[in-house]
């Protein structure tokens, strides 16, 4: 048997790769024909906003949201939506980009993306400069102008709040993947619109949708990668 | 030398007031020892009592940076029995109990005007301000 070039290379690489075990990398397929929001359903965000003890604050310009619906033609520009669909609505989220814009302008590494792919934030550093607000061209992050405390109808005992002045986004629901649940969102639709799991793990369900449907993701020519798709 | 009643009088108001913190202190029951409330179910705390009181600070912050920026959830101690990082649920729920009865006199005892934990984090119910 001849000995090609690729083979010795792989034969010599063979007792790394067994030991080497492939990050996880999270990411969200959102089936936008199966989601009731122009329905008027939002379970989801009503359920990511519980969970997380994320304020309702009745004036616009103090919003504050980790999961909210956006019309298609702001999601995806108008130019690449037919005309009929451009007010449809479609859930908006942090993107969880593998290369993400935020992280590198913090100042404080309040916030830097995990080997899984999240974009964490640490509240505990965040100094409230707003740089990652301006880098991210998602919108998925909200500043708090004033104390979210009052607007936090019900607060969940078991996630921390925030105070005046950090800035705050989805997290991927970081805490619940760490005891392995599925993120908040995902568990409370009700339509099982939110498909959620290891893109590097060739039998999750997520990845077996994203090599069966055509998806997109949001502006993919600003080359963040995000870790949402989209199936139309 | 007419004066000097008035002089003495006034030098007499003046120490009364510059030494009136010192007399009030004196005056209210001050120092008693800080004797605080026991955890009632728990027997062992996450490092020895010498080292917690010392250091309860430097530890809570290494504990958060190990939680929320390395992903290492658990605490080993002595004895084999491993700890959730957990303010809320290891220390206060777990534990002690009550913010107000543990971290808040002890605070107040020595006019620490607060660190800032609770503004974000939850204290189990019953035991807020």
């Amino acid at each position: 048997m001849k000995i090609t070039r690729t083979g010795f290379l792989g034969f010599l690489a063979a007792p790394l790769l067994a030991f080497a075990r492939p990050a996880k990398r999270w990411v969200m397929v959102v089936q936008t024909g199966k989601c009731m929001q122009d329905a008027g359903c939002t379970a989801c965000v009503q359920a990511c906003h519980q969970a997380h003890n994320v304020p309702r604050i009745p004036d616009a310009r103090h919003e504050v949201k980790w999961l909210w619906k956006e019309r298609f033609r702001n999601l995806f520009g108008a130019e690449a939506i037919p005309a009929a669909a451009e007010n449809r609505l479609a859930l908006a989220l942090c993107n969880h980009c593998d290369n993400p814009p935020c992280t590198r302008v913090c100042p404080t590494a309040a916030t830097w993306q995990r080997s899984d792919g999240i974009v964490m934030m640490d509240w505990h550093r965040c100094i409230g400069c707003r740089y990652c607000m301006a880098a991210c061209p998602y919108g998925s992050r909200s500043f708090n102008w004033v104390d979210p405390k009052p607007y936090v109808a019900a607060p969940s005992p078991d996630f921390p709040r925030r105070s005046k002045g950090v800035v705050e986004k989805c997290n991927f629901c970081e805490e619940r993947l760490a005891v392995g649940k599925m993120p908040r969102c995902v568990e409370a639709c009700p339509e099982r619109a939110l498909i959620f799991g290891d893109a590097n793990d060739p039998h999750s369900e997520v990845r077996q949708v994203l090599q069966a449907r055509f998806t997109i993701r949001r502006h993919t020519e600003l080359g963040t990668r995000p870790s949402v798709f989209y199936v139309i | 030398m007419r004066e000097r009643p008035l002089i003495l009088s006034g030098l007499a108001v003046f120490l009364a007031l510059v030494t009136l913190p010192f007399w009030y202190n004196a005056a209210a029951k001050a120092s008693a020892a800080l004797e605080l409330k026991r955890p009632a179910a728990a027997t062992q705390c996450v490092a020895d009592t010498a080292f917690m009181r010392r250091s309860h600070m430097e530890m809570l912050n290494a504990w958060r940076d190990r939680r929320v920026r390395e992903g290492i959830r658990t605490q080993p101690a002595s004895g084999g029995r491993v700890f959730d990082i957990s303010l809320t649920g290891t220390c206060l729920e777990e534990c002690h109990g009550s913010r107000a009865d543990f971290c808040d006199r002890c605070h107040s005892y020595i006019g620490l005007s607060g660190p800032y934990c609770w503004d974000c984090h939850n204290a189990p119910a019953g035991s807020t301000k």
